[in-house]
């Protein structure tokens, strides 16, 4: 399989605190990918240096084969950061059409794109309104949208459903499931278990290092474990 | 153009936030206004007592503007000069005046000292012809310290503005999210200078126009070359706003820059006479962009200058725009490294 993404012996450290030690990772075409992990574990690093956000202290980081930061690879991923990230100022549409502009979409495909992604979030209705008087639900979703903007082939998703009710956040999964079908890869981070459940594969931080990283299914049954709040469990206690 | 995407974007929010466009325009118009009713009003009237004073040199005094002579014993003039209810009185001995100043208050003794000597002048013989090269007689000290004024406030407040704008990028999280596209930080810091840029030019001229036109500020030169030189302070200002706002960690931190970097260039642009300190503080002034906008605008509005005359400053304003600017993109590979 081909990957994706690919992290080679990265370890990171702000100052002299070291937030990732060690982690070898690849993605592969086509598939979502979990980064599972309490908050603290290092997951938002791990984002920020696939998107080249951050350098590496130590190892490093390729998109397509393409060493991190590379202009040319911002390009064709899609990010949704953990904080909300729109201008509070302006509407749903004008955010998404300031996005747009920036990843140089014409006019034509500007529209359609906008209208697309509002559907997928369920937003169109509220699409001329001021951000600042969104629900922070709203705001997530807004966010997620100008990620998908652009029909990115990587989608790099920091926390994506924090916020977001279940019936819409089935329905964020179910479009990308759709995503994934079409070729798209995703990469997002979470930190409710049973929403790792729904990852092709997934990585189970812990203080900066992967602890476990396979399937959910394999993970479980390589533990005899019934959830993967346990497998966590297994492998987090195993590791002290 | 991903730089004029960010123009428009900052066009936009500046449309929605009515109330920080009114404080980049109404606001220096305000202040401007209350300064110059302080400034600009009449002064006082002095008044004189006179003892045994005789009635010619007394007719001098009174012909002046602005001056109330009354006739009074010496015991009375020291018990209300006491009480401060006269401001001077003049003394006849042996056929001199001898005067004395109540003296609490520096303006009013320097009014008193010019207003006897003029009176003095006229009586002993033939007065002076004064003739003015810049300004003329009815100069008031608003018209020295006002083009000063000008560019203080649209330095000001373009300060914290572009400064506090470009922090909320970062605060709001959209500083990060704009650099994981392939934006370029060169791109993000021009768009704000033409963003902003375009907006001060409106700025400068409803600003330059209100002092120049409504408040009758002194103005001997081009409005447009006052236009140009208040837009490159704002400029200037915009930079190191912007600039700055990289070391501050929020909103309130950005506004604790206000009393280091601001307040000094009041001291050292030229508000206050600097001539006479050493040359070490004047030193100071030469490494503030208030003080080559100030030097500027001084003359222009004074004494007249074309433009062979103040472009030197000009030249040193468009040089630390350049300088912020480059530092300010270097800055930004905190954020990102590309």
């Amino acid at each position: 399989m081909k990957s994706v993404v690919d992290l080679q012996m990265v370890s990171h450290q702000f100052g002299k605190k070291i937030v990732l030690s060690n982690i070898t990772l690849s993605i592969n075409k086509g598939e979502i990918f979990g980064l599972l992990g309490p908050s603290g574990s290092g997951k938002t690093t791990v984002v920020k240096l696939i998107t080249g956000l951050l350098k590496p202290s130590d190892g490093s980081v390729y998109i397509n084969g393409e060493k991190m930061p590379s202009l040319a690879q911002m390009k064709r991923y899609g990010f949704m950061a953990q904080s909300d990230a729109l201008y509070l100022e302006l509407t749903g549409k004008e955010n998404l059409d300031f996005f747009a502009s920036i990843y140089r979409l014409n006019k034509q495909e500007k529209k359609q794109r906008i209208r697309k992604v509002m559907e997928m979030v369920d937003l169109t209705d509220h699409i001329d309104q001021i951000v600042e008087t969104y629900s922070g639900g709203m705001k997530r979703r807004l966010s997620l949208a100008a990620a998908l903007l652009h029909d990115p082939e990587l989608i790099i998703l920091d926390e994506p459903t924090v916020g977001i009710d279940p019936v819409l956040r089935k329905s964020i999964w179910d479009e990308l499931r759709q995503l994934k079908d079409k070729g798209v890869t995703i990469i997002l981070t979470t930190h409710v278990m049973d929403e790792a459940e729904k990852c092709d594969r997934l990585a189970m931080l812990r203080e900066g290092q992967v602890i476990a990283m396979n399937t959910p299914e394999k993970l479980k049954s390589d533990c005899h474990a019934t959830t993967i709040e346990d497998v966590f469990l297994h492998y987090g206690g195993a590791a002290q | 153009m991903n730089t004029w995407t960010i123009t428009r974007r900052i066009f936009t929010q500046f449309r929605r936030d009515k109330r920080s466009m009114a404080l980049m325009i109404l606001a220096p118009i305000f202040v401007f206004t209350l300064m110059w009713l302080v400034l600009d009003s009449d002064e006082n009237t002095l008044e004189i007592a006179t003892i045994g004073v005789p009635s010619s040199f007394t007719e001098h005094l009174s012909a002046e503007e602005d001056v109330n002579v009354t006739s009074l014993s010496e015991a009375e003039a020291k018990e209300e000069i006491a009480e401060a209810t006269i401001d001077a009185f003049i003394l006849w001995k042996d056929g001199q005046p001898a005067v004395t100043i109540e003296g609490s208050d520096p303006n009013i003794t320097s009014s008193i000292k010019d207003l006897l000597q003029n009176a003095n002048r006229e009586v002993s013989s033939d007065p002076f012809e004064v003739y003015f090269w810049h300004g003329s007689d009815d100069l008031e000290l608003f018209d020295y310290i006002g083009p000063v004024l000008i560019g203080f406030f649209v330095f000001f407040f373009v300060f914290i503005v572009g400064g506090v704008s470009f922090l909320r990028e970062r605060t709001q999280g959209t500083l990060e999210r704009i650099l994981s596209t392939p934006l370029k930080r060169s791109e993000l810091v021009f768009g704000y200078l033409l963003g902003f840029g375009l907006f001060t030019i409106l700025q400068s001229f409803l600003i330059a126009a209100y002092s120049i036109y409504v408040l009758d500020v002194y103005m001997e030169g081009y409005f447009l070359y006052v236009l140009l030189v208040t837009f490159l302070l704002a400029l200037t200002a915009l930079c190191l706003g912007t600039l700055l706002s990289a070391f501050a960690k929020n909103e309130f931190q950005m506004i604790q820059f206000i009393p280091l970097v601001i307040v000094p260039q009041v001291f050292f642009s030229g508000l206050f006479p600097i001539e006479g300190m050493a040359y070490w503080l004047q030193a100071i002034g030469k490494v503030m962009p208030l003080t080559y906008g100030a030097e500027a605008l001084r003359g222009i509005m004074l004494r007249s200058e074309g433009f062979a005359d103040f472009q030197s400053p000009l030249y040193i304003l468009l040089g630390f725009i350049i300088l912020f600017t480059v530092l300010n993109i270097f800055a930004l590979k905190r954020h990102r490294s590309l």
